[in-house]
């Protein structure tokens, strides 16, 4: 028999007291890095809104911008383009990134499924001024050209990993019994997927191409050497396109007053965009969830 | 088996506010019930009875406005096992998580009533709940060792996680492993891995954890639910030679079990107690319906 | 697989997409790398690791060292963590351990709008706001204080390393925060009780339980953060300065990999140019692509093993 000291009270700490000071410092840290997260999310759109509002009219949204020295012009060139290359962004990154997504949900070739998601995952880690250098080569070499179609493609490539990862996971999250039910009643499994999977995960799928809408249409890096940027209003795949985040750069380093003040102008619109993106994109989830 | 004093009587000086304050002034065998085992029980070798360790008196608890626990109150006798028995749901684990205020650290939780510590309220103020949870040890329901530190380091937890060191590492790591019966399985892998343990092992390793501090009283949360038959007799064995040193409640939903390691029961039933009285009379003479029907297995 | 009877023709086709989207995505991946490493070739081959270490950057003389911006790229980001992590790992303890639901609720949504503001918008606000703010009220006062180090040496411009560390800090902690709540989120709550059943403050609970069971994944939100410092272009190429030089100075103005990349590459006149900047591509791609897989192992690693 192992002997004990029964009933003798553990000796009440000394310690205790710098324990709980050390508790309350470590707690009071914490919440003062909250704080320090939060202020720059409130000084940058703060600063957004104050600046950017006073030269944002309706006239600002639609017309071309003036040459140098006017005063006036706008950016809806680059809104339009802006739309347009983050659309043509997703009309060739959703016809491989969901179905893609549906092959890492189905399980079928673990294997090749780990290879691709590391894969996607990888992808999504590549800086996208390399994902712009890519679309160059690819699209723009080629042609000896600019071009909108470079744009949107490099754009895809930015879009992809994130399409294909949001549709696993919601694929995912449809019931297996659901689709077992279905496979019992004889149905084909592409069937199946078609007609039960993926309607039932389709809220989170769109949800996931919305995000990756906004991603596409904040970047600015990958469309340096790729969309270019223009002064028209162009619709040409094959021909350099505006875009709001490249009219932000060239304003914001112009040496022109009025080019900044049109900067931050272009920046509310651009934030506007991206953010009401994001919101949707995760009220659709939030809702699916619950 | 001996026989047994009244249950009912017991229940009234947990509950009565003579019997309160007298527990509160002095916990003497006279006042509290001296219940004992079998006097030939090899780990029963004091004959001396014992007092009250804790009273637990008119305990209500839950989350928010939802009540889990009604006005509760039973004493817990020095040195003996108390099993606490109920269906699912019935607030079992609720009430042992109040004894170390554990119950607190759920978000939203809400306890009212008292709980005394050889004799003075765990929720008094006079105790802070870190101190309070040194000499209430507790074992939950799944092994949870830390699986980043070693089977030592694992016993020393309760040191190493408070900033202290005891005087003599070494040899508190094995009277607590001994005493978990765990000491000859591990002696020669201290340095292995916490979670490289068996389901049994790891839940042993528990309780030396917990015993390592030196607690008056050990909380047992459905410990043997996640083990196997063998893992399980293991551990009741070693509740029955833990009890001869340490205060014991453990909430089982396994009659049997309460029958083989305890010497007095509470039954629980839609967050009120029911009945509460010395194991044996308890399951061979309940004084309630509801628990007579629980106890020959008539409830849902 | 194959013997399942209810297999059609219409089944394996089906499944036949399915693969051919999935190494879709892995093509894009390799020509990414393999478009990278073929159009900067040239310059790899013939500057050799002097490319990496040389200091000149001289187009017309066609001498190509990428040794500052390599230099600023790793200043910027280290000083980008030594900020960021504290504060986002902070946030995370903050959201999974101490805050109610809903408060966490609120704190997470607002710290993923913060990742969601387009970098553009960072290095306008970074151009504009920050760093006549660092340069009017900051950088004199840290010199009045510091004058003698030679990390703060120098004329304060705003613009610089430290400028581009602050603000990339700031775009990197919404990355450290998400995915560190995500890892913290995953600890089960038995290692808590077990910890608080023992007598631990929930900061010696979070310290010695918590954390080292998520640790590998901490870690792998650390460097999930790092690599998107590493590869941020446009916030940097707004404050950095650009000038292709090392110092020693956080207040002077230097370079990054991707900086120069995006100011450079439309004005390449000759292949060897181009090349070059091909192979500043390829250093950045290296140094993110390295890490990046690192980090999600790391990830992956706790979410679905428990501790490593």
């Amino acid at each position: 028999m192992i002997v004990n000291n029964v009933g003798l009270l553990p000796p009440i700490s000394p310690r205790l007291r710098s324990r709980r000071i050390a508790d309350r410092v470590f707690r009071w840290a914490v919440m003062a890095s909250v704080l320090l997260v939060l202020l720059p999310l409130v000084a940058i759109m703060g600063t957004v809104i104050v600046r950017g509002a006073p030269a944002l009219d309706w006239n600002f949204l639609t017309s071309l911008p003036k040459p140098v020295g006017e005063t006036g012009g706008g950016v809806g060139h680059a809104i339009l383009g802006t739309l347009f290359l983050a659309l043509g962004g997703l009309l060739i990154a959703v016809p491989v990134g969901v179905p893609a997504g549906v092959f890492l949900a189905s399980d079928r070739m673990p294997r090749l499924g780990g290879t691709v998601r590391l894969c996607a995952d990888v992808l999504s880690g590549v800086p996208s001024i390399v994902v712009g250098m890519f679309a160059y080569t690819l699209l723009v070499l080629p042609f000896k050209q600019f071009s909108a179609m470079a744009g949107a493609f490099a754009l895809a490539v930015i879009m992809l990993p994130t399409i294909a990862r949001t549709t696993e996971e919601v694929v995912r999250l449809v019931p297996s019994t659901m689709t077992e039910a279905a496979l019992a009643l004889g149905a084909p499994r592409w069937r199946v997927m078609m007609q039960v999977v993926l309607p039932s995960a389709g809220k989170g799928v769109a949800a996931g191409v919305i995000a990756a809408f906004s991603r596409g249409a904040g970047e600015t890096a990958p469309l340096m050497f790729t969309a270019f940027g223009s002064q028209f209003l162009t619709t040409s795949p094959m021909q350099p396109i505006a875009a709001l985040p490249l009219v932000l750069f060239n304003y914001a380093v112009s040496p022109y007053d009025d080019w900044h003040a049109q900067a931050w102008a272009a920046a509310l619109v651009l934030a506007t965009l991206v953010l009401a993106g994001n919101v949707i994109a995760k009220v659709a989830t939030t809702r699916r969830s619950r | 088996m001996n026989p047994m004093p009244m249950p009912t009587e017991t229940r009234r000086i947990a509950t009565g506010a003579a019997g309160r304050d007298v527990a509160l002034v002095a916990p003497r065998p006279h006042l509290g019930m001296p219940f004992q085992r079998d006097e030939d029980s090899p780990t029963a070798p004091d004959k001396e009875p014992r007092g009250i360790k804790m009273v637990i008196d008119s305990l209500t608890a839950g989350y928010g406005s939802h009540a889990v626990l009604r006005n509760v109150s039973l004493p817990v006798i020095e040195r003996t096992v108390t099993a606490v028995i109920g269906p699912s749901g019935c607030g079992k684990s609720t009430l042992v998580r109040c004894l170390n205020r554990m119950h607190e650290i759920i978000p939203n939780a809400c306890v009212s009533g008292r709980v005394l510590l050889d004799g003075r309220d765990i929720y008094g103020g006079h105790l802070d709940p870190i101190e309070l949870r040194r000499r209430v040890g507790m074992v939950f329901q799944k092994p949870n060792p830390f699986p980043t530190m070693t089977v030592r380091d694992n016993v020393l937890a309760g040191w190493r996680l408070t900033g202290t060191r005891p005087p003599n590492a070494d040899g508190v790591v094995e009277d607590a492993l001994r005493r978990a019966a765990l000491w000859d399985e591990v002696k020669d892998r201290l340095k292995a891995p916490g979670a490289s343990l068996s389901g049994g092992q790891a839940q042993r390793l528990c309780i030396a954890r917990a015993l390592a501090v030196r607690p008056d009283v050990l909380l047992m949360d459905e410990p043997c639910s996640a083990l196997d038959p063998i893992a399980t007799a293991r551990i009741e064995e070693l509740i029955h030679e833990l009890a001869s040193s340490v205060t014991i409640v453990i909430v089982t939903h396994n009659m049997q079990q309460a029958a083989r390691v305890s010497e007095n029961t509470a039954f629980l039933y839609m967050g009120e107690l029911i009945e509460f009285g010395a194991t044996a009379g308890l399951f061979t003479r309940p004084s309630d319906p509801r628990t007579e029907d629980y106890i020959t297995g008539r409830f849902g | 697989m194959q013997a399942r009877p209810n297999t059609s023709g219409a089944d394996t086709a089906f499944h036949a997409t399915l693969v051919l989207a999935g190494l879709g995505v892995v093509t894009v991946l390799a020509g990414v790398a393999w478009e990278l490493l073929s159009l900067s070739g040239e310059a790899l081959s013939k500057g050799g690791i002097g490319f990496i270490t040389g200091m000149t950057w001289d187009p017309v003389a066609e001498e190509f060292g990428a040794l500052p911006a390599l230099y600023g790229t790793l200043v910027t980001s280290a000083l980008a963590l030594l900020i960021a992590v504290p504060l986002g790992i902070g946030s995370a303890v903050f959201m999974s351990e101490i805050a109610s639901s809903r408060v966490a609720t609120v704190v997470g949504v607002l710290v993923d709008l913060l990742a969601a503001i387009p970098s553009v918008i960072y290095g306008l606000w970074g151009l504009f706001v920050l760093a006549p703010l660092l340069r009017e009220h900051v950088q004199p006062g840290v010199q009045k204080l510091f004058g003698e180090l030679p990390l703060f040496a120098g004329p304060p411009l705003g613009v610089g390393y430290g400028t581009a560390g602050l603000l990339l800090a700031i775009m990197v902690i919404p990355v450290i925060t998400a995915v560190s709540r995500e890892v913290l989120r995953a600890v089960p709550d038995t290692q808590r009780e077990a910890a608080y059943a023992l007598g631990a403050t929930p900061f010696e609970v979070i310290r010695g339980t918590v954390f080292p069971y998520a640790r590998s994944g901490l870690v792998g939100a650390v460097v999930l953060g790092l690599g998107r410092a590493l590869g941020e272009t446009m916030a940097v190429t707004m404050v950095i300065g650009n000038r292709y030089d090392i110092s020693a100075s956080l207040f002077a103005p230097g370079y990054t990999l991707a900086a120069v990349i995006a100011n450079e590459f439309t004005e390449a006149f000759s292949p060897h140019y181009l090349s070059a900047l091909a192979g500043l591509g390829v250093v950045l791609l290296g140094t993110t692509l390295i890490l990046n897989a690192a980090a999600r192992l790391l990830v992956r690693g706790v979410r679905h093993g428990g501790a490593g």
